[in-house]
């Protein structure tokens, strides 16, 4: 058994709308392993997306703690959790969210640009990062002279580049056809085998949990299944 | 920050016919700016280049009534005083009244009181020489196409008659400040035509309209002025003399309030193009509120974001900004011939540029103030689910 990255443990969440509230989440117990691949399900509206974001901390709990590599990261304040995003995680959204003015190599510089490297060296990683996803001949396309597979690659090459602990995929292949989505699905799952990225991934794709090792259900904002898959 | 630059422009094309749309705006907007400052300015130009080293001495009850020419020995006397000359308003219609401009009947030393005005020394000796001769500037000279050794048909108004006048020659104003729009011919002229017609009490031979003399100490305006006002105090034509600045400056009061009118005009319409621009800038960050909250999630701070605002928003005032600046002086001059030189001297001052690039790069900063509110706001959730 790995240890785990993210532990959480009794996480709350709701939302304040039009005079209700909402109880996105409850009770959730949930440990991350280090280096694996996890996937989260369920029916749509269950709190996939919310979870996530909590995990990528781009969102906060209202009670509760999420450690991540030991920090709590419910303690932090803005200015501290954006400078530990650009550390820490790496995005990946189901549509992309490229910059459309930027090229794609550009694109992929953009979270270097908070890194502090010259930009010889940022433009050379970005190079390598996109050769790797498969796009060294279209490095100087922009997001919309890309089909929407390579801009999904795009993104995983923009998500991977600053070498982050961990990746947040939120139905990376939702807005893919079938060929494409297991293209991605299948990049990604070397990402986690080859270079050893921890992966939370939110998907309804069945297929994904092939190469998942552990598969998180949860239902009206309740963990109601969490199996380990030893590949 | 070379990315910045660059992204901002960028994002400043990608709807290039709004942005060209809002450059336009821009570029009217500030070229009329430039335009109505110019206005005031020429306005104000008489004026200003109007001396403080000559003093004007005029009737104290109201400048239509005369004085005697006998004051100018009086006035000589004064001690501090220079050369005294005097003038005398004339106001003839060269063949129709819209072609206005000023005739002044003149002493013979005029143009010593005023080097502003240069002729050249053989075409003062032919003016000197001849009764009925008439100098023109060089404003006026090509206005009418006045050429010397023509003549010059005026109707009298004030003076009743037919009087025709010869072109003696053609003075230039020592710098291009100076307005040279006026006619001068001889007061002797004037007077021995007056003294051959019948008696009437509101024109009678021997008078002046202002007596204007220079100073040796400008300093000593005030109290010189004084003395002249004193010596004819108990006079039946008592004088008041100021500086000709001030004589100048009290015929443009009197137009205070339009100036004053045209002024806020100005500044409204750049207030208009702020709203206008402020409000296409928040339409078009609206738009793309979905990427500055992935690049917040990526870690952007918003410092970073309003910096890539606040350019985009710099650089298409600074463009719209230029253009005007570009413009606005060719308009000028398109202005001042549509408007048939009512403006003598209509030339787009320094100030004026300066105060149309302030204005440009405080609308570019204001307009982009308002949307970088919109996005520090936002949360990165809320701004992820934002459709695009
Ligand atoms: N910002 C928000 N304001 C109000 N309610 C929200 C907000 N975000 C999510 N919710 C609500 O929280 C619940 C869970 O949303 P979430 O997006 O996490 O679901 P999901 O499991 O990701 O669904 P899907 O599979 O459709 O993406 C939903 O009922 C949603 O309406
Ligand atoms: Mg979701």
């Amino acid at each position: 058994m790995r240890s785990n990255l993210v532990e959480i443990n009794n996480i709350k969440k709701s939302y304040f709308r039009g005079g209700q509230i909402i109880e996105v989440l409850r009770n959730i117990n949930l440990g991350v392993p280090e280096g694996g691949f996890t996937v989260l399900m369920g029916p749509s509206g269950s709190g996939k997306s919310t979870l996530l974001n909590l995990i990528a901390g781009i969102d906060k709990p209202d009670s509760g703690s999420l450690k991540i590599s030991g920090l709590d990261i419910t303690g932090l304040d803005e200015g501290e959790l954006a400078e530990w995003r650009s550390g820490n995680i790496g995005f990946i959204f189901q549509f992309y969210n490229l910059m459309p003015v930027l090229t794609a190599r550009q694109n992929v510089e953009l979270p270097l640009l908070l890194s502090g490297l010259p930009a010889k060296s940022r433009r050379l990683r970005a190079e390598f990062v996109l050769e790797v996803v498969g796009l060294q001949d279209r490095l100087h396309h922009y997001p919309n002279e890309l089909s929407g597979g390579q801009q999904q690659r795009v993104a995983i090459a923009r998500a991977v580049v600053s070498d982050p602990t961990l990746i947040v995929a939120d139905e990376p292949t939702g807005d893919l056809d079938k060929q494409s989505a297991k293209d991605i699905l299948n990049l990604l799952h070397r990402l986690n085998l080859e270079a050893g990225k921890t992966i939370v991934m939110v998907t309804h794709d069945i297929n994904a949990t092939h190469a998942a090792q552990k598969v998180v259900n949860l239902d009206k904002g309740e963990l109601v299944d969490e199996r380990t898959t030893d590949h | 920050m070379i990315f910045i630059l660059r992204t901002a422009f960028n994002n400043a094309f990608r709807h290039w016919v709004r942005t060209c749309l809002t450059i336009l705006g821009l570029t009217v907007a500030i070229l009329a700016f430039g335009l109505l400052q110019t206005v005031i300015t020429a306005w104000y130009s008489k004026a200003a280049s109007a001396s403080t080293a000559r003093l004007v001495t005029r009737n104290a009850t109201s400048l239509i009534f005369d004085l005697p020419i006998h004051y100018k020995e009086q006035i000589s006397g004064i001690q501090g005083i220079g050369e005294v000359a005097f003038a005398q308003w004339f106001g003839g219609v060269f063949k129709d009244p819209k072609n206005f401009f000023p005739q002044f009947a003149v002493s013979k030393n005029y143009l010593k009181v005023f080097p502003d005005f240069i002729l050249n020394e053989d075409d003062q000796l032919a003016w000197i020489k001849e009764r009925r001769g008439a100098i023109v500037g060089r404003q006026l000279a090509d206005r009418f196409d006045f050429k010397v050794g023509d003549k010059i048909p005026l109707q009298g108004t004030l003076y009743p008659g037919n009087w025709e006048f010869i072109i003696s020659g053609i003075y230039e104003g020592s710098d291009a400040t100076k307005v040279t729009d006026r006619m001068f011919f001889h007061w002797d002229y004037l007077n021995s035509r007056l003294a051959g017609m019948p008696a009437n009490p509101l024109l009678k031979p021997n008078t002046v309209g202002v007596f204007i003399s220079t100073i040796e100490l400008p300093e000593f305006a005030a109290r010189v002025s004084d003395l002249i006002d004193y010596s004819f105090e108990n006079s039946n034509a008592p004088t008041f003399t100021e500086t000709e600045q001030a004589f100048q400056l009290g015929f443009v009061a009197m137009s205070d309030q339009i100036i004053e009118a045209i002024r806020t005009v100005s500044y409204v319409i750049v207030f208009i193009i702020l709203a206008v621009m402020a409000n296409t800038m928040s339409m078009s960050v609206r738009e793309r509120t979905r990427e500055f909250a992935t690049m917040k999630a990526l870690g952007f701070k918003p410092n970073f974001l309003t910096a890539l605002i606040l350019s985009e928003s710099i650089l298409i005032a600074i463009i719209g900004g230029s253009i005007a600046v570009i413009l606005t002086p060719p308009s000028a001059k398109a202005f001042q011939l549509a408007t048939d030189s009512i403006f003598p001297i209509f030339l787009v001052s320094q100030q004026t540029v300066i105060l149309q690039i302030i204005s440009s790069i405080t609308v570019g900063i204001l307009a982009g103030v308002f949307p970088s509110l919109q996005v520090y706001r936002v949360r990165v959730v809320d701004g992820l689910r934002a459709i695009s």
